[in-house]
């Protein structure tokens, strides 16, 4: 991916990556997303809506891709800036993605409202699976004008 | 071992959760409640999360399984000081705690475990 965006995308102002191997790394996940998030101006509320998007997908990485990596990125389309968070894990995939978000769904012993919750706290939310290609999640929130 | 520590009032069991947990620490908070309350034959369990920035689904989870575990061990939980952000974002992910009651603060859910043990 170019630093500095294509045509069509939104321009990186800010990239980061980090590990998601164990339940500390979601700690550090969701205190790094809270960093960019303030940094980009957003309010308590839509801070604590993208942490919390994040800690679901971020412990779905872990569970159920067994591991993988984030990265964390504020983006900016125009005079629009947000934070944007794609997870990716080579784990055993999911078979049919839109079952996975259902509300209740679940294969862990979980709530199942992980990836569900999650979409609801996204402004845009993308999951790219298959099984045995494992699972590559993209959300993002924008700040409110 | 990490460890939350649990403070005892009376009849009451009372926790203050202040980091960020992970996920292994709420498990370990969630058995170590379980069985003070036996241990202690607490009547109450107060849990205070106004430190909290985040309650996501696994944490939610431990709270509602704290509640079910005391309420079969006798014991009423009451969670208070719950960030107005944290609980709209609770909403949307779809998150209702059911079974659990709250209080805006201690010293209101103080009063609810009185009242309910009385």
């Amino acid at each position: 991916m170019s630093g500095t965006g294509t045509a069509s995308g939104p321009r990186v102002e800010d990239e980061r990556s980090l590990p998601l191997r164990s339940g500390e790394d979601v700690v550090r996940l969701r205190q790094a997303v809270r960093e960019r998030a303030v940094a980009t101006g957003f309010s308590l509320v839509d801070q604590t809506k993208i942490v919390t998007a994040a800690s679901e997908i971020g412990r779905n990485t872990i569970q159920y891709g067994g591991g993988g990596e984030v990265r964390i990125a504020v983006i900016a389309n125009g005079t629009r800036r947000g934070v944007r968070l794609e997870f990716r894990d080579s784990g055993p995939g999911i078979a049919d993605v839109e079952q996975a978000l259902k509300d209740g769904f679940t294969t862990g012993g979980g709530l199942g409202l992980g990836l569900s919750g999650a979409r609801r706290l996204s402004d845009e939310f993308h999951i790219d699976s298959a099984p045995g290609r494992g699972t590559q999640v993209t959300l993002v929130r924008w700040k409110p004008f | 071992m990490e460890r939350i520590p649990i403070l005892r009032m009376g009849r009451f069991l009372l926790v203050t959760i202040q980091v960020d947990m992970h996920d292994q620490l709420a498990m370990t908070l969630q058995d170590d409640l379980t069985q003070r309350i036996v241990r202690d034959r607490a009547r109450g369990v107060l849990i205070d999360i106004s430190s909290l920035d985040v309650v996501d689904s696994f944490i939610g989870r431990m709270i509602s399984n704290i509640a079910s575990m005391s309420r079969v061990l006798d014991a009423q939980t009451v969670v208070v000081g719950m960030q107005p952000a944290v609980a709209i974002t609770l909403v949307e992910l779809g998150l209702e705690l059911p079974g659990v009651r709250t209080a805006l603060n201690v010293e209101k859910g103080m009063a609810l475990l009185q009242s309910a043990v009385d």
